[in-house]
């Protein structure tokens, strides 16, 4: 490659393309089952017992994650999801339950058949993924505040340079111009949230440990931080915002009495603003690593019918997968950012002063 | 003709999964149009907005891409309930 044009990059990446698309042809002695597309998806896109990383050759290469349940009669049990040996084998009385109530999910198998759900706190493949950017952040963020207190006045270089840019600009961007001037009480919770959304998006797209998790991308996860905007903006709310949800006072009378219709809907809305962040961010997240899935299971598919439209599928399979993650790149801030907005925004909205309010603090 | 066609499968016996499925893939392409036109909107009426002040091109791409983010998520709601509609 001693060219000197400036695209010498992207030749070599598109030749690169076509030299690993040729390894389908390898694996077809073997009669194996066919494949079903739509469990390699759900095998990547939702949680497991176990870290899957690799197949080399025939074994399997995984990381095992214990499993911590306490069945009503017995109590505690702690044990490696390796001991079920990928859903075949039974433990103690407990398996991976193959019903589809609770497909793939570690059930109790009571004395008459039937199936039992234990209370599940097994450090499963998403809760891992949680650890491991938890300690990723407070070790990121303690060491920049340890930084920032034994030289004040120092300007910073490099990863911290990059890191004060990015909480210098959700502060003044976001945060100060939506809440106004007690903002330092809601900063901390904000940033939070700002680089948790970021750091877990981040560690989702990467495809192999320790990323590769798709946590956002996980109904409960986005849940719980749309449950915690939902008590920063209700608890701590002025007077005013209570008021004009549950009086409504610009309405005219006969929405409010008998049938209060007004009240009820401005509570719906109190419920629907989180329910609307939690929903946008975990479709957005679940969405982008499902389509890069598609076009991978796009290639198999191609493949299983004829190895030679596997390959040749397999071309532009890749160069959708790799413009579709670059899209996703751009995604992924866009939608920290606008959580991080639309958590700021409410905060803001619920401790508004109206110009009475003000006047009055103003007359005392 | 459509409503022909449904109802002769109803006849034959299709089963309830079948209607979920193409109601699920009707919605979602449904979503996908509502989508398209709502964005297409807010593109074209920022680029106006840049070429009517060009100076402002920071402060309206910002713009652009927060309500570009909102629309989206509305059509990921529709999304949402085809595939609850698949699966329940």
């Amino acid at each position: 490659m001693m060219c000197k044009n400036k695209h010498r990059g992207w030749k070599l990446v598109f030749l690169l393309m076509f030299l690993f698309t040729q390894q389908s042809f390898a694996s077809q002695q073997v009669e194996k089952e066919p494949f079903n597309a739509g469990e390699f998806l759900i095998g990547h896109i939702s949680d497991s017992y176990s870290w899957h990383i690799t197949n080399i050759g025939k074994t399997d290469i995984s990381i095992p994650l214990p499993i911590i349940i306490k069945s009503k009669e017995r109590g505690l049990f702690v044990f490696f999801s390796t001991k079920f040996e990928h859903g075949k084998a039974i433990y103690q009385g407990f398996g991976l339950s193959k019903s589809t109530k609770y497909k793939g999910k570690v059930v109790e198998y009571l004395r008459n058949g039937e199936e039992y759900r234990p209370l599940d706190f097994s450090i499963t493949k998403n809760v891992f993924s949680l650890l491991i950017s938890a300690v990723l952040l407070c070790f990121t963020f303690l060491s920049l505040a340890k930084f920032y207190k034994r030289t004040p006045m120092k300007a910073p270089k490099g990863f911290q340079g990059a890191m004060e840019y990015l909480v210098i600009f959700i502060q003044d961007e976001v945060i100060k111009p939506s809440i106004g001037k007690d903002y330092l009480r809601y900063s901390p919770y904000l940033l939070t949230l700002f680089f948790f959304i970021l750091l877990n998006n981040i560690l989702g797209i990467i495809p192999i440990f320790p990323g590769g998790a798709n946590l956002t991308g996980n109904l409960a996860v986005t849940m719980v931080l749309a449950i915690c905007t939902f008590i920063a903006v209700n608890l701590f709310a002025n007077k005013d915002y209570w008021k004009e949800i549950l009086l409504v006072p610009s309405a005219p009378t006969w929405l409010k009495i008998p049938i209060p219709m007004m009240p009820a809907l401005e509570l719906v809305g109190v419920f629907t603003k989180p329910l609307a962040l939690m929903i946008r961010l975990f479709a957005n997240m679940l969405a982008g690593h499902m389509i890069a899935m598609v076009f991978m299971a796009l290639i198999f598919v191609f493949g299983s019918i004829s190895p030679l439209l596997g390959t040749g599928v397999s071309v532009f399979s890749i160069f959708f997968a790799i413009f579709m993650n670059v899209l996703e790149l751009l995604i992924i801030f866009i939608q920290a950012y606008v959580f991080t907005l639309l958590s700021s925004i409410f905060i803001g909205l619920s401790r508004e002063e109206t110009s009475h309010e003000t006047t009055k603090k103003a007359l005392n | 003709m459509l409503t022909t066609i449904i109802l002769q499968a109803v006849t034959a016996g299709a089963s309830l999964a079948a209607f979920a499925k193409l109601g699920a893939a009707l919605g979602a392409g449904i979503a996908a149009i509502g989508a398209g036109i709502g964005i297409g909107k807010i593109g074209g009426s920022a680029v106006e907005a840049i070429a009517r002040q060009p100076e402002s091109v920071n402060d309206i791409r910002t713009t652009m891409i927060i309500a570009a983010a909102l629309v989206e998520g509305v059509a990921l709601f529709a999304i949402i309930v085809a595939v609850l509609a698949i699966v329940m």
